[in-house]
């Protein structure tokens, strides 16, 4: 069943077209990784798929979520489905976390705010989830202020708060990004683990083509606000139309020569 | 803040980047500011040369007017004319102003340098006498010096470039220190490049556009202050005029003529928003790093 | 925490003591004779002789610093000039006018702006938010004392509802009347206060809403207003503390200017009457404790800051 689908989606900003006529969609259980060289608009795409792109960018298009167009709609209608069916895990977690808050309550406000728990039914459960991200001693970890985790926890933090209210599609942009290689591949298991257990489809953000190919069943490339090519990961790599893609495979390819990366999981 | 106290005011005005990336020196801001500012330098540079009545004329068959074609903006008690006092206050307010402006900027630019080169127990000392000066009001000062010295313009613009010159310091120091710590000072240094070609390549060409919004700002700061010393009886001595003394004159008065209070608060006001809006202006213009953002935004 | 104290409280004690020997030299050591300036063009050696005696200017700088400061420690402002009366008495007297008046429009200036800043910041693109951050622009460029000259012209000339200056000579005993003389000087200084701190308070709102954790909790479902109040009071606390001791500060200097405005017997006329008057230890015992008081705020702002923000906890 389809979750999301965005039709002849176009990002503006002064009359310059910085996302242009991008149409997919996403179903449930779907795994489909992004990918682009930074500045392509993957991430404008991603932040306009939960209508949350900064004020002064114009979106023409459809993006229907369940159905329902939601492009330009109030922020009353989108506030029913941020969290709820669609989350975002974000590529800084040390930025998109607050600073300030413990994040046994970081991950505990979301379930608040839409299941109604009351504080301490939802602290109980934000504990809940610091154990399923695999962060130790969860309790007392529920407790800490994000700048006592490490790069690697405060992702797994993260992890937990957007899949908290069981959203049915999960779009990580370039997560890993910022992590060292280890953590990296760590996070990487988690988020395969993850999808799994709970079904949620993926939206997976990256310009590195291995960690999306490890990770995603189909592929859509995107070059300078276009999507330039979409298929299975298999059929992109062997058989790569466009020259950008051949690119991307290419040079992948070179560097894994190089070094093997352990990230990939071929057991697919 | 209203008072001569301000010496606040040049942090609130904080970077408020603009909603919408604007093309250098045409943002309305500075557009704005600089033709407020320009009006009130005009009116300045114009009394040096002619005004509509001498200093000391008065009319007395038209005393408290109301403004007309005779008097452009009424007459006082004395019947003297109140636009050639308003011409005449703002040569007071932007000489001293800027006399202030550059007292502050002589004393304080060094010792933000000072702080921010020197080891730490002299940045340290450095860093608390700011503070101390900082605790330290303009009007307080001012205050001091008056009772030793008298009402005069020289006390005026020491105590308010000694106030103002606390907040450059900081100011100076903390830019200063930041540019002391990018890698491209490390790198200059491990060429060997000199303490002092390090300072004017890299300290100063970094921080100097921060400085001159500083400088716009501090201005304002002092033309409020200058105000309130000269409403106070501790500014300017008479004759030369003051916007601040005419209020001062004009306060008992406000039921009958009421343009009396008006205009010369009308001049503060626009000198000091002029003021603060080129300031915002020049940050757009200048700061680098807001302009890089302001690429990226546009990417 | 507790070491921090400490070495903060010491640091404040030095600040006292270098801003009270500021304003010593200043008042002593700069060229200058207090003595003669303090008399009419002509006195006779001899009354400058018995003006000299009398503020101990005839003796050692450094007999009369210690002196000073020997007095200061024992909170011995010394005796005015002319009144003879002690320097701390006189300015206890004026406290009961000057303290409601400073406390009162700090606190209500934080009512009315926080609000107004916020609302400003949420809305900055909606025509009412430019309206109010405009409003605050121009209020922060008009002196204090020409808003008090026009509250008092609008309200007290024209509409006549209260007094347009002075305070009963009882003083408290007529509550009423107490009160009634301070409406429009709170009033003025309320105003003036309140432009700064929405300034203030909608460049930090600015602040927090341009953080990325904003964005994440509107990612998660959070309506905008709900983020702000979500995360705005933890992230916004250490800003705002750090305002308020700028304000409370500023709060205490404004009266000088408006109790000139408003003809009130306080703590600033007092100051401003004997810096006219040249009555050297009211002027150097008056400056001396605003300074103090100043710099207490500050103490008293660093230590909160503190206690909101737990990073900076573990710092030095």
């Amino acid at each position: 069943m389809t979750i999301l689908e965005t039709t002849g989606l176009t990002i503006t900003l002064d009359g310059q077209a910085l996302v242009r006529d991008v149409s997919f969609g996403l179903a449930a259980r779907d795994r489909v990784g992004l990918i682009g060289e930074s500045g392509s608009g993957k991430s404008l795409t991603a932040l306009a798929l939960l209508g949350l792109l900064p004020p002064g960018m114009r979106t023409s298009g459809r993006i229907l979520i369940d159905g329902e167009d939601l492009l330009g709609a109030p922020d009353r209608q989108w506030r029913r489905v941020r969290g709820r069916t669609v989350s975002i895990v974000f590529q800084e977690p040390l930025t998109a976390l607050d600073p300030l808050m413990p994040v046994g309550r970081q991950i505990a406000g979301p379930l608040r705010l839409h299941q109604g728990l009351n504080r301490s039914d939802a602290e109980r459960r934000a504990i809940d989830w610091c154990g399923r991200v695999h962060l130790p001693d969860p309790a007392r970890l529920a407790r800490a202020l994000p700048h006592e985790l490490s790069g690697g926890q405060r992702q797994r933090v993260a992890l937990a708060m957007a899949l908290a209210c069981r959203p049915r599609l999960l779009i990580a942009d370039e997560p890993t990004t910022a992590l060292d290689v280890t953590v990296q591949a760590q996070i990487l298991t988690l988020l395969d683990e993850l999808i799994e257990e709970t079904g949620v489809g993926l939206l997976f953000i990256s310009h590195d083509l291995p960690v999306v190919a490890g990770l995603a069943r189909r592929l859509l490339v995107m070059r300078t606000g276009r999507l330039v090519e979409s298929g299975p990961v298999d059929d992109v790599l062997r058989r790569p139309h466009s020259g950008y893609a051949r690119q991307l495979v290419a040079s992948a390819a070179r560097v894994t020569r190089l070094a093997r990366p352990s990230v990939r999981r071929e057991d697919r | 803040m209203s008072t001569p106290l301000v010496e606040a005011v040049e942090t609130i005005a904080a970077p408020d980047t603009p909603a919408r990336p604007r093309r250098g020196w045409r943002s309305p801001s500075f557009v704005l500011g600089a033709a407020m500012l320009l009006a009130v330098l005009a009116l300045a540079l114009v009394s040096l040369v002619w005004s509509p009545y001498g200093l000391d004329h008065t009319d007395p068959a038209a005393r408290l007017a109301d403004p007309s074609a005779r008097h452009w903006a009424g007459t006082d008690r004395l019947g003297r004319d109140q636009f050639t006092q308003l011409m005449l206050g703002a040569r007071t307010a932007v000489g001293i102003g800027l006399a202030s402006v550059a007292v502050a900027f002589i004393i304080g630019v060094p010792l933000g340098l000072l702080a921010a080169t020197a080891g730490r127990f002299l940045e340290n000392t450095v860093v608390g006498v700011i503070d101390i000066v900082i605790a330290f009001p303009t009007l307080l000062l001012a205050m001091l010096l008056v009772t030793v010295y008298g009402a005069s313009t020289a006390v005026a613009i020491s105590a308010i470039g000694i106030g103002v010159s606390a907040e450059v310091a900081r100011l100076t120091r903390i830019s200063a220190s930041r540019v002391f710590t990018q890698d491209y000072v490390l790198a200059a240094r491990t060429c060997g490049t000199g303490p002092l070609m390090i300072l004017v390549r890299h300290v100063l060409a970094n921080i100097w556009h921060t400085l001159l919004v500083q400088a716009t700002l501090a201005f304002g700061v002092a033309v409020i202050a200058e105000a309130s010393l000269s409403y106070l009886g501790l500014g300017t001595p008479p004759p030369a005029p003051s916007w601040g003394r005419m209020l001062q004159e004009a306060q008992s008065t406000v039921s009958v003529a009421p343009w009396n209070v008006l205009l010369p608060g009308l001049a503060v006001a626009v000198t000091v928003v002029g003021v603060n809006l080129l300031g915002d202006g020049l940050r757009e213009v200048l700061d680098p790093q807001l302009r890089q953002e302001r690429q990226a935004a546009h990417r | 925490m507790l070491s921090y104290l400490i070495r903060r409280v010491a640091w404040l004690v030095g600040s006292l003591f270098v801003a009270g020997s500021a304003v010593f030299f200043l008042l002593r050591v700069l060229p200058g004779d207090p003595a003669v300036t303090l008399l009419a063009v002509g006195s006779s050696p001899d009354q400058i002789d018995a003006i000299r005696h009398q503020l101990g200017t005839d003796r050692p700088v450094l007999a009369q610093y210690g002196h000073w400061l020997g007095d200061l420690v024992t909170g011995n402002l010394g005796d005015s000039l002319f009144t003879q009366m002690p320097v701390l008495d006189q300015i206890a007297g004026r406290l009961p006018v000057t303290v409601p008046l400073a406390l009162s429009a700090f606190v209500l200036s934080i009512v009315v702006a926080v609000p107004i800043g916020v609302f400003a910041a949420v809305r900055r693109r909606g025509l009412l938010g430019v309206a109010v951050s405009t409003l605050a622009q121009v209020g922060i460029a008009v002196p204090i004392f020409w808003v008090g000259i026009v509250v008092v012209w609008l309200v007290a000339v024209q509409w006549r509802a209260l007094p347009p200056g002075g305070f009963p000579r009882t003083g408290w005993q007529d509550p009423q009347a107490a009160l009634q003389s301070l409406v429009l000087p709170v009033a003025t200084l309320t105003i003036a206060q309140g432009a700064v701190l929405v300034r203030y308070v909608r460049s930090a709102t600015l602040d927090v809403l341009s953080q990325e954790y904003v964005r994440t909790a509107r990612s998660l479902g959070y309506s905008l207003p709900r983020a702000l109040w979500r995360h705005g009071p933890r992230s916004g606390a250490a800003t705002v503390v750090q305002i308020l001791g700028i304000l409370l500060a500023s709060s205490l200097l404004g009266t000088v200017v408006i109790e000139s405005v408003f003809a009130l017997p306080g703590l600033g006329s007092l100051l401003l009457t004997s810096v006219k008057a040249r009555d050297l230890p009211i002027v150097q015992g008056t400056v001396f404790l605003m300074t103090a008081t100043v710099l207490v705020v500050g103490l008293a702002v660093d230590v909160v800051q503190r206690l909101v923000d737990p990073r900076l906890r573990g710092s030095a």
